[in-house]
């Protein structure tokens, strides 16, 4: 039943909607994966990634409270919390050859609620002083979402927002917030969220002013395979147009602390969604097995389903924690080659372009 | 590789070796699919509602690859009192449990007498099955109260003994074992004892821990006596295969099984450690669980762990050749000493095979459906 998307796979041919969801619907992991390893073989070659990375959410208040989201909190509810410029600074520093000096890092990824009272400088301020601090680390921060909100905060439209965040030292941005782009869905998981579209355009203003990204796709909640083909193939369509994104990233929904029923994703599904990801996104160069909420051990398998990057050492994790994330916070970079090294991969460590920064033996 | 499981012919030695170091995992994982497709056609995936009791800590083997024994006179050692026994039954009997897994460490003052009293109490009070002592304990009963091998077993089924757990077996390699539990009862004890019960007409299991220092080679020759003892008893329910968990022990900190350091007294020199401080990796583990199935073709069930490895990865387990999820393990101690614990209910281990695409149903001890969900 698979031959005829085998004979496109291997002859180079892009798969169809109708094939995307007819790979989400068969029960041949061992089709599928070894499909999806070949596509990423043609990529990527034996290479397998990670990053020395460390993750700063600067507060968790926000004014979109989604439901699938155990991290958000409203101002004043127990837990809420914000960070101030030095104690950001204060958790980079020793990552960044300062006192108590710690295991480097080459990037900073951050992202964080929308808070209701920070205005644009504030976070445009946390962007310069990482920069002014900092001046070798690469700065991949803000969602879509974060980023229409500044848009509009600081009344300088998309275009101007990113330009000036770009100015103050933003390299990249992470692919969050898209979550599932069918409207239905949207409405009922996280209806005060932008829509599809607007995320759409917010990454293509990015990538219009040069500034790279990430994309996700949140699943294993209420979405159907539907959903996730639209999902897929929206982004193909807009990767066609800007080449501006760099890593497909599906992410695993987890239940603990939302408003939303329903169980973890299973392994199966988990590496399926991987290497069905792999299968259709012909013009992603990347298919990343986030370990933090799949865990080293499917992020690993996932190596053998079509994935090439298995993201980095985190540091310290807050958004998957809050909703009952199982892994431990943080990985060393010995730890990350390890696990790529046992799936038969060769482990490089990437900075956050892609580039090699060195190759583990 | 999946035309030969298809055939039905029977994997040699070398081969296996081979198989696991070489063969793809995709490859490998499909053909161990396809023959737990052909041996377990139904799609059904089954476990076993019951409690793992361990009547004592106390071990006189302190083996370099576990977290749990403790010397006699350590703060924390125990001896399980009765009442708490019996408390412990009653919970596993109130959740539908039909099974105790009775296993403990090799306690010096703890004589024959003492397991006797403990199954007959059990007996005589509980319509439960008692799946107990592995191998090691049963070798340093017989040893203790200078009776066979046979003569204890006979004795302990006497007073109630139903099934022995394949424990203890971690590599039935001795040059492994002269490793990494130099005290631990040598391959060819384990494998006596475990005839010697067939003999009796008990079921037992088998299970190996892998992921320390052992080579394929290693992996492959405890398969094969695993066969080899299949081929002339048939008293093998299940074979069980896990990975040694590094953490809180003296291998996971790179020593060896010298057993005189402990975690009390100050470690000498020791020899190298092992060549992974990590334990086993997913893809490891599935390898070893895919070339199981397919080597030991004269057993009916090989068991995911999902203690060691997480339920996800179980999940994926029942694609890589076994077809049951084990034990629910209302309590378990053992794994959870080495810092390990992916706590689940028997909601979660249900909702987890089907949610793998298997139909979840509950087992007795010699895998007899009792209930379907």
């Amino acid at each position: 039943m698979l031959a005829r998307i085998r004979n496109k796979v291997l002859n180079g041919r892009r798969l169809s909607a109708d094939d995307a969801l007819r790979l989400f619907e068969s029960s041949d992991i061992f089709s599928i994966g070894s499909l999806a390893a070949y596509a990423n073989g043609k990529k990527n070659g034996k290479k397998a990634f990670f990053v020395r990375n460390r993750h700063i959410n600067p507060t968790n208040i926000c004014i979109n409270r989604c439901k699938f989201c155990a991290f958000s909190r409203s101002p004043g509810q127990e837990g809420a919390y914000e960070l101030t410029v030095d104690e950001i600074i204060a958790k980079l520093r020793p990552y960044c050859g300062g006192k108590g000096r710690l295991p480097g890092i080459t990037e900073a990824h951050i992202v964080g609620g929308l808070h209701p009272e920070w205005d644009f400088g504030r976070y445009l301020g946390i962007i310069s002083a990482i920069r002014r601090h900092f001046p070798g680390l690469h700065i991949k921060a803000f969602t879509a979402v974060e980023i229409d909100h500044f848009s509009r905060i600081s009344g300088l439209g998309l275009e101007g927002t990113l330009k000036a965040l770009k100015k103050a030292g933003l390299g990249t941005m992470p692919g969050g917030g898209a979550e599932i782009f069918a409207s239905g869905v949207r409405a009922e998981l996280c209806p005060e969220k932008i829509s599809g579209a607007r995320w759409i355009e917010v990454m293509e203003a990015a990538h219009g002013v040069g500034i790279r990204t990430n994309a996700t796709m949140l699943y294993g909640h209420i979405e159907s395979h539907e959903d996730r083909v639209d999902h897929l193939m929206r982004l193909r369509e807009m990767q066609d147009r800007t080449g501006g994104f760099q890593a497909f990233i599906p992410l695993a929904y987890h239940p603990k602390n939302t408003r939303i029923q329903g169980g973890y994703t299973s392994g199966i599904d988990d590496l399926r969604t991987i290497a069905v990801s792999r299968l259709v996104l012909d013009n992603f160069d990347h298919i990343k097995a986030y370990w933090i909420m799949l865990g080293e051990k499917i992020s690993q398998l996932s190596l053998c389903f079509g994935a090439d990057d298995i993201d980095g050492t985190i540091i310290e994790e807050k958004i998957t924690r809050s909703a009952g994330g199982l892994t431990a916070g943080h990985l060393t970079a010995d730890q990350l080659a390890h696990l790529i090294r046992k799936a038969g991969k060769t482990p490089v460590e990437r900075d956050s372009f892609y580039r090699k920064v060195r190759v583990y033996g | 590789m999946a035309d030969r499981g298809k055939k039905g012919r029977r994997i040699a030695k070398k081969e296996a070796v081979a198989m696991l170091r070489k063969a793809d995992l995709l490859e490998l994982g499909q053909a161990a699919d396809d023959l737990r497709s052909r041996l377990h056609p139904e799609g059904i995936v089954t476990f076993v509602v019951d409690r793992n009791i361990n009547y004592t800590n106390v071990c006189i083997n302190r083996c370099a690859f576990c977290a749990f024994w403790r010397r006699e006179d350590a703060s924390d050692a125990y001896i399980l009192e009765e009442a708490e026994l019996f408390r412990k039954i009653d919970e596993t009997i109130a959740l539908g449990g039909t099974q105790i897994l009775i296993q403990g460490g090799l306690h010096p003052r703890l004589g024959i007498d003492y397991y006797v009293r403990l199954l007959s109490s059990i007996k005589g009070r509980y319509d439960i099955n008692i799946h107990g002592f592995s191998p090691p304990e049963i070798c340093y009963i017989a040893d203790t109260s200078d009776i066979t091998i046979r003569e204890t077993l006979a004795i302990l089924k006497n007073a109630g003994l139903d099934s022995v757990p394949g424990g203890g077996a971690e590599i039935l390699s001795d040059r492994v074992r002269e490793i990494v539990s130099p005290r631990k009862i040598r391959s060819s004890r384990w494998l006596r004892v475990m005839e010697e019960a067939h003999g009796l007409g008990m079921r037992t299991t088998a299970t190996m821990m892998f992921g320390s220092i052992e080579t394929p080679e290693d992996i492959v020759e405890h398969l094969d006596a695993v066969r080899e003892l299949q081929d002339s008893t048939g008293g093998f329910t299940a074979f069980i295969p896990w990975s040694f968990q590094p953490g809180n022990t003296e291998l996971g900190k790179g020593g060896r099984g010298s057993g005189t350091g402990g975690r009390t007294k100050k470690a000498g020199p020791r020899p190298p450690g092992p060549e992974s401080p990590y334990g086993a990796t997913a893809v490891e583990y599935l390898r070893v669980l895919a070339l199981s199935r397919i080597y030991l073709d004269n057993i009916q069930n090989v068991q995911a762990s999902w203690v060691t490895q997480g339920l996800k990865l179980a999940q994926v387990a029942l694609r890589f050749g076994a077809n049951d999820f084990g034990s629910t393990m209302i309590e378990e101690n053992v794994v959870a000493s080495t810092g390990v614990s992916y706590r689940v209910s028997m909601e979660d281990i249900i909702n987890s095979i089907r949610a793998a695409g298997f139909a979840p149903c509950q087992r007795d001890t010699v895998y007899r459906i009792i209930r379907r969900y």
